[in-house]
């Protein structure tokens, strides 16, 4: 067992967990936020991306322990039901989902790419390239393709108002 | 995943004895092959040594025409160094194609080259450039370093500190992914050394994993073009065959990925 501690969406969190656990285990049976989904659980589908440190990694291919110390985000923490996050927002503006089942992980997937990229700097190649981790079962790519191509330039347009 | 112990060294000599004292562990790095391995019951280790917050270990400083390359360097930080790109811009563009964004946030150069995958990148890129590694008990040139399918010269408590790359004149990597592993099927690494000299190693295709191509680096001195290479290809004995493709076909994919790469480079 190890003492596990990490600012979790904002919030300083600790448990005592077993060595194994990994870190989405943590963040749904210990901390109970099931946002973060568990899809092929071999670190194929990109289901369960959630951001360490301010980078998209696989919950699911990561231990607790690992994230000892680290300030963890999760879709719980980008925005909420009455103030969506522009990529949750421009997800349902698009119909970026089907099933629904991969949308958390390609949400924080896309909030990931448009961090890196900057807002407004992604074109469709771009985007189809960086999904190459996240699985989309009922394959749907075109409209969540079009969703963080919305979500990037509707971004873009904010930061320059807000200038 | 079975139960195991996890440790959190500080430095290199903590990671060496906390793996000295440790029944049957193994090194973490980013842990992108080994959780998984783990979790599927293929490993279990009674301990594992994260080496990835060894200050010592991390970051990328240029070492005269060449890069010095922590182990616990990420293939993201790789990928978008700017000394990277200017240097080696074909070591640049291959980490950036390693896995996916979130695997490449996480894998380490060290953690790569020490499992060896036969159908890993950056040990074409080590061979290629005529990397050394800098390990917590001597130096060894990348060529001693690989020394088969999933092996490595490395003793049970010995770590990778550093991976030295020298400079080089021009240097480019092709891969052929399997469609949805996206794990090279042929990778080729192409590199032509300041004093004009080439090497040519090739990733994915090998039944020991990486290996040099003489006939090609022979045919580049003397004209570094995509046709110098168009007539030359591996023994199909020598190569893996499985339901991904066969030998003979691997074979042709080490031609074409090698006239790409010379075009790139």
């Amino acid at each position: 067992m190890s003492k596990v501690s990490m600012v979790l969406n904002g919030k300083t969190v600790s448990a005592d967990v077993e060595d194994r656990t990994l870190l989405v285990s943590f963040i749904r049976d210990v901390r109970g936020l099931t946002g973060t989904h568990v899809g092929c659980d071999t670190s194929q589908c990109g289901a369960c991306v959630v951001h360490v440190d301010g980078k998209a990694v696989k919950s699911c291919s990561m231990l607790a322990v690992q994230a000892d110390g680290a300030e963890v985000v999760t879709l719980e923490g980008i925005g909420t039901a009455d103030s969506l996050h522009p990529v949750q927002a421009a997800f349902r503006e698009h119909h970026g989902l089907q099933c629904g089942f991969c949308t958390p992980g390609m949400i924080m997937t896309a909030v990931d790419m448009i961090n890196r990229y900057g807002a407004g700097n992604l074109d469709e190649t771009t985007i189809r390239h960086e999904l190459e981790g996240n699985i989309c079962r009922c394959t749907g790519y075109h409209n969540i393709v079009k969703a963080i191509k919305a979500a990037s330039d509707q971004m873009a347009g904010m930061a320059q108002a807000a200038e | 995943m079975y139960e195991t112990t996890y440790h959190k060294a500080g430095s290199v000599a903590e990671a060496a004895s906390l793996m000295a004292n440790a029944d049957d562990g193994k090194f973490l790095g980013g842990g992108q092959t080994l959780l998984p391995t783990m979790k599927q019951r293929l490993a279990a280790p009674s301990d594992l040594v994260d080496v990835t917050k060894i200050a010592d270990m991390k970051g990328i400083s240029a070492n005269g025409d060449g890069v010095t390359i922590g182990a616990a360097t990420t293939h993201y930080e790789v990928s978008t160094s700017d000394l990277v790109k200017q240097k080696l811009p074909g070591l640049a563009s291959l980490a950036g194609g390693i896995g996916d964004p979130a695997v490449r946030h996480m894998g380490t150069m060290g953690g790569s080259i020490s499992n060896n995958d036969p159908a890993a990148d950056y040990p074409a890129a080590l061979v290629a450039l005529g990397a050394t590694v800098v390990t917590s008990k001597r130096e060894l040139v990348a060529e001693d370093f690989f020394t088969g399918m999933f092996e490595t010269a490395l003793e049970e408590d010995e770590i990778v500190v550093a991976i030295k790359f020298p400079g080089a004149a021009a240097s480019a990597y092709a891969k052929y992914p399997n469609p949805a592993s996206r794990y090279a099927m042929a990778g080729v690494f192409v590199a032509k050394a300041s004093d004009g000299s080439v090497k040519v190693a090739v990733t994915g295709a090998g039944q020991n994993g990486v290996f040099r191509m003489s006939a090609m680096e022979t045919a580049l001195s003397g004209n570094f073009s995509p046709d110098a290479v168009a007539g030359i290809a591996p023994d199909a004995n020598d190569l893996l065959s499985d339901i991904h493709g066969s030998a003979a076909y691997r074979a042709n994919l080490v031609t074409v990925m090698a006239k790409r790469a010379v075009q790139k480079a």
